[in-house]
């Protein structure tokens, strides 16, 4: 059986015999590490984003433009299936496999299309609502930040994009995912997912932050002054929001 | 002898590190930068400052291609490029050339020529200097490198 994504996994393969990506999956590598689809139209960016996101233990695919982003996840090649006979509305159905990611971060100002653009697409798209995506951006102008929020981003972040924010995100994500997987089978151990839950409540708060970053101390954040994290705020995606006046 | 000389090169490292913070150069961005450093990517700061450089001189030949136009009007493409130096230069944590980059948008916003012809000159000269000087701290940062990896007496 072929891999179903376009950039080939070998580490992984060699691990398993197939490539299982069920959510009732025992392969607990292929669950454990986040795969993460950055777009962002800078060279520099792309790099950055890259290496911080692989030093939080995420598999990266970098890519330079929104279309590119939506061609990798088979997106496109969807929309022209739709059109036609096809009624099944899984990646599945289309002949091109596309990427299976588990979360979206783009840049906001890109040329062409714009993360914003980009995320309305995925938003609309049956098979693709369901990934989180996360808006960056250098300018924090309030009403791109709640149009980006209502369209139904996960979170915006402030560039320059810091170690905290990236593994902030990946814990989030991982706390989240475990309780989706709940929610859509029934075959998982609730006690143990109560556990890591309790584990995640207690280190995923922003405002004790465990990675010390020489930034942690200085800038204010709309995050810990106003969103009390609480653990409930893990079952609803969180509209929070890092501002860091950069100056 | 060269283990002196080890410590020497990274004394005089922080020193530039420490001048360059201090004058408001570089940021914690660029601390940022340095932590993402490891075994695995040992050369990841300069690889990163080298396409920034690579980039920004595109940018800055564009700029200037543009405004040494003497029908010069498209004040928008001068805003598109701006942004994308404002946004690389935070990347790095080059905080000097970034704001000089904030005031030259400004400018451009007003349709002010004159006002672009001098950011781009200012912008020009902090570029330079955050360019040699992030030169000098590379390259002690090779001989650095090459002198912790002598060994007394030779191996062979």
């Amino acid at each position: 059986m072929g891999s179903n994504s376009i950039v080939s996994n070998r580490w992984m393969s060699e691990k398993m015999n197939c490539l299982d990506l069920s959510p009732n999956s025992n392969s607990d590598n292929e669950e454990e590490e986040v795969h993460v689809l950055a777009v962002d139209d800078s060279f520099v960016d792309r790099k950055v984003i890259e290496r911080l996101l692989k030093i939080s233990s995420c598999k990266v695919t970098a890519v330079d433009s929104g279309w590119g982003a939506l061609k990798l996840l088979g997106l496109l090649d969807d929309e022209e299936e739709d059109k036609s006979s096809s009624s099944s509305s899984s990646s599945s159905s289309a002949g091109f496999e596309g990427l299976k990611v588990d979360l979206i971060i783009t840049d906001y100002c890109m040329p062409g299309m714009t993360g914003y653009e980009l995320l309305k697409k995925i938003k609309e798209s049956s098979s693709f609502r369901e990934i989180p995506v996360v808006i960056m951006s250098s300018e924090n102008v309030m009403a791109r930040i709640d149009r980006c929020l209502e369209e139904g981003a996960e979170e915006f972040i402030a560039k320059p994009v810091k170690l905290s924010d990236v593994k902030r995100l990946r814990d989030y994500y991982m706390a989240t995912r475990e309780i989706r997987s709940v929610q859509s089978s029934s075959n998982v151990n609730k006690r143990k997912l109560q556990e890591s839950f309790d584990v995640s409540t207690s280190s995923s708060p922003p405002s004790i932050s465990p990675s010390p970053s020489p930034s942690s101390a200085s800038p204010p954040s709309l995050f810990s002054s106003s969103a009390p994290c609480s653990p409930s705020s893990l079952d609803s995606p969180t509209r929070r929001i890092k501002m860091t006046s950069f100056d | 002898m060269l283990g002196w000389g080890v410590d020497r090169l990274r004394a005089d490292m922080n020193r530039l590190l420490a001048m360059l913070f201090h004058q408001g150069v570089l940021d914690e961005q660029f601390l940022q930068l340095q932590q993402l450093e490891d075994e695995s990517s040992p050369n990841f700061v300069s690889e990163v400052v080298n396409i920034y450089f690579h980039e920004s001189e595109k940018l800055l030949r564009n700029l200037r291609g543009l405004l040494m136009d003497r029908e010069f009007s498209d004040y928008k493409k001068m805003g598109t490029h701006l942004n994308q130096l404002i946004g690389s230069s935070s990347s790095i944590g080059a905080k000097r050339v970034r704001n000089v980059c904030v005031s030259f948008r400004a400018a451009s916003e007003q349709n002010s020529r004159a006002g672009c012809l001098r950011a781009l000159e200012l912008l020009e000269h902090e570029y330079c200097y955050l360019k040699n000087k992030l030169h000098e701290l590379f390259q002690m940062d090779q001989l650095r490198v090459l002198a912790a990896g002598v060994t007394y007496p030779p191996q062979h």
